[in-house]
């Protein structure tokens, strides 16, 4: 704990809060996955962050396919990582997409009509399922992702010069360049710019999706009431699919970006961001997609200023203890709306 | 309805359960065919169905889906470890252990029940589950305390005047210790269930909005079954931390443990006593003894597992994991698919509670949201 009256660290607060922001649009893609599909089927789908986990393993086997390894990565040519990247982010969430709508067919739609906590208990299952599949996919240790965007920054800016602090140091020399300058204090590296570079457009494109086509008009009136848009002529089981494989898609985008910034791949890892996750979705209000988003932001600060204010051991119970707080407090969240119960 | 008297089968299941120690031949025959002395491991299994039943009167009952009944379970071992072992000054012996480990539950299900039973089902269930994580991040990081992931130990075990017992050695004592508590707990809720609480509880699971109109306090009422609840699971942790001496390593209180217990109830049947019996047992004989045993005749036939790689075809190889090659690899994948479809299929469990039966035979929700392949 730094003593109260000793000068403050601003610039470790910025960095702070950067990366809170980066980590943060990270949780929100994730986020918006369940809190779509909160909105129109009120499913907590307990399976999204493992979804989300299986689509890191698929860019690690994409990658695997062009012989790039942790180790290898550095000596792979421009063209090899660009077609790597390229392939993941066709790949992995056509794949996550797929997977949702599968397990949304077989598993959450024979259980619609069933009592709410049925198809909850299922979602648990799949998890498992999904969990198992990791298992045997990557191992029970964690996996090193081969760092492509350090090897790519490298062809395109040169060898990053040593700077003056780290010089002779070999585990510096992997880290990802300040684009800042090397004598900055705070730090802006490629990955802060991926991050936002992807889901920004992403949170975009989603936001026109819903607001402006047919389809998403149609999601909404589902999500109001799927009986009334039923007898207004919608497909409401297409939708639903729909509105999984949007879904599905985001969780694969997130896989992608969260391979390349946070080189570590493990089975586990889909609980842990998914319950951030999913605690993002709810402290923006459930089944809002601007509050998925704020929240995402919010609980990417929270993680980051708690880990480096509090402790990094406490900044997995902080995450729970504000899921608790807002559930109690404001349980329909920062931007929701209060639902009346039906009778 | 005629008054339907429960079948006398637990009665007898609880005397074969009373006198199988008393055949000492049985289990070293077990011992000797698959290595693991059944005496031994059936006080765990009666420790896990306590915590079942625990779990059961919020999750069967009162039809609230609770997601962190292991942070009830931990803190009553942690509770019973600071109590008991000599590196605190307290060093009070079991019984005033098991007293505090069931209040110090009752209480924690009491602070956690207040603030948070109004919420829907859904979000009740994930804080649950968020307290249960709070709890082991809070046992594994208050290290002056709870000694972190080293667990505190050793934990004595019980003091009985008048008899020396041998409780490393012998299964015995601590087999009709844990039976005992076992038959206790579940006459205790069979009680319950037919008195005026029990009815209401199932009043609420039915339908909160009807049972609040007809004058049940349901907000009381749920905070009564959350706290049985997790008074109960703090009674079972105690009996846990002492059987095995110590608190050991706080993951043992996380939520794989929760979703375990709520297998077993899904598995067996929910609200139904013997249903939740059945489940415990069953997932408990393939967690501990089917899958350990399995994996070492395994073991012994192919050799110990190692990744395999098979050519399929143009020179296209498929690698398979180590987990894979295990009986014990596949268990997330057996509790998920269990889960799935048993949610599917049986969604009153193998055992039915009559009365869950019979909720679910009548169609209860409105025609207009089912399926007919696509209308429109």
């Amino acid at each position: 704990m730094p003593p109260l009256f000793a000068e403050f660290d601003w610039f470790n607060l910025g960095q702070q809060t950067i990366n809170g922001l980066q980590f943060g649009a990270l949780v929100a893609l994730i986020a918006l996955g369940y809190t779509m599909v909160y909105g129109i089927v009120e499913l907590i789908n307990f399976a999204h962050g493992d979804l989300f986990m299986l689509g890191c393993f698929l860019a690690l086997t994409v990658c695997g396919w062009f012989g790039l390894a942790d180790a290898t990565v550095a000596d792979a040519p421009l063209w090899k990582l660009a077609v790597t990247v390229g392939l993941a982010v066709v790949l992995v969430p056509l794949f996550c997409a797929a997977l949702n709508v599968g397990v949304d067919r077989m598993v959450y739609r024979p259980l619609r009509t069933a009592p709410k906590l049925a198809p909850l208990v299922s979602a648990i299952g799949v998890s498992f399922v999904f969990m198992n599949v990791g298992l045997f996919w990557g191992g029970s240790q964690s996996v090193d992702f081969p760092k492509v965007l350090e090897a790519s920054e490298a062809h395109v800016l040169g060898d990053p010069p040593p700077s003056a602090a780290t010089a002779g140091d070999p585990t510096e020399q992997k880290k990802t360049r300040n684009l800042l300058g090397p004598n900055s204090k705070l730090e802006i590296t490629s990955r802060h710019l991926l991050v936002f570079g992807v889901t920004v457009p992403l949170m975009i494109a989603l936001t026109l999706f819903v607001k402006r086509t047919t389809t998403g008009r149609a999601m909404r009136a589902v999500a109001q009431n799927p009986a009334a848009a039923r007898l207004m002529g919608i497909n409401t089981d297409r939708v639903i699919a729909i509105t999984f494989a949007i879904g599905g898609a985001l969780a694969g985008f997130g896989s992608v970006v969260y391979t390349l910034t946070i080189n570590s791949v493990n089975y586990q890892m889909g609980f842990q961001n998914g319950l951030y996750a999913f605690t993002a979705a709810v402290l923006g209000g459930i089944g809002n997609i601007p509050g998925a988003v704020l929240g995402g932001l919010v609980i990417g600060l929270v993680r980051s200023l708690g880990s480096a204010y509090i402790g990094e051991t406490w900044s997995g119970a902080l995450i729970f203890v504000v899921l608790i707080v807002i559930l109690v407090f404001r349980p329909t969240g920062l931007l929701g709306s209060r639902v009346r119960e039906k009778v | 309805m005629k008054p339907t008297y429960g079948p006398s089968w637990p009665l007898a299941l609880l005397l074969v359960c009373a006198l199988y120690p008393l055949f000492p031949a049985v289990d070293t025959q077990l011992l000797r065919l698959t290595g693991r002395s059944l005496g031994d491991q059936m006080p765990t299994l009666f420790i896990f169905a306590v915590l079942a039943l625990a779990l059961n009167v919020v999750v069967g009952y009162v039809g609230i889906l609770h997601l962190g009944i292991a942070a009830f379970f931990g803190l009553g071992a942690y509770v019973t470890g600071i109590l008991t072992v000599p590196a605190y000054p307290f060093e009070m012996g079991f019984y005033v252990a098991v007293v505090a480990a069931t209040l110090v539950g009752a209480l924690f299900g009491f602070l956690i029940g207040v603030p948070t039973l109004r919420l829907r089902g859904d979000y009740l269930a994930l804080v649950t589950l968020g307290f249960g994580e709070v709890v082991r991040f809070s046992l594994r990081n208050l290290d002056a305390i709870t000694a972190g992931t080293r667990g505190l130990n050793p934990v004595p075990p019980p003091v009985v005047p008048g008899l020396s017992l041998q409780w490393e050695t012998d299964f015995r004592p601590f087999y009709y210790l844990t039976l005992l508590f076992l038959a206790g707990v579940y006459l205790l809720l069979s009680g319950l269930e037919r008195s005026r609480l029990g009815r209401a509880w199932v009043a609420i699971r039915e339908d909160e909005l009807a049972a609040n109109c007809m004058g049940l306090n349901t907000g009381r009422l749920k905070l009564a079954a959350f706290v049985l609840s997790a008074a109960l699971a703090g009674l079972a942790g105690c009996l846990y931390a002492t059987k095995y001496t110590s608190t050991g390593f706080p993951d043992a209180y996380d939520f794989n443990r929760s979703v375990f217990m709520l297998c077993c109830l899904i598995l067996g049947g929910i609200g139904s006593r013997n249903g939740v019996l059945l489940g415990v047992t069953l997932l408990f004989a393939f967690e501990y003894l089917l899958s350990p045993v399995v994996d070492e005749r395994l073991q012994a036939m192919v050799g110990p597992p190692s990744e395999k790689t098979v050519d399929l075809f143009g020179g296209y190889t498929v690698t398979f994991a180590k987990e894979m090659q295990t009986f014990a690899g596949w268990r997330l994948f057996v509790f998920g698919v269990v889960l799935i479809l048993m949610m599917r299929f049986r969604p009153a469990g193998l055992l039915p509670a009559n009365r869950v039966k019979e909720e679910l035979q009548t169609p209860a929700a409105p025609p207009v949201a089912s399926n007919d392949g696509g209308a429109a």
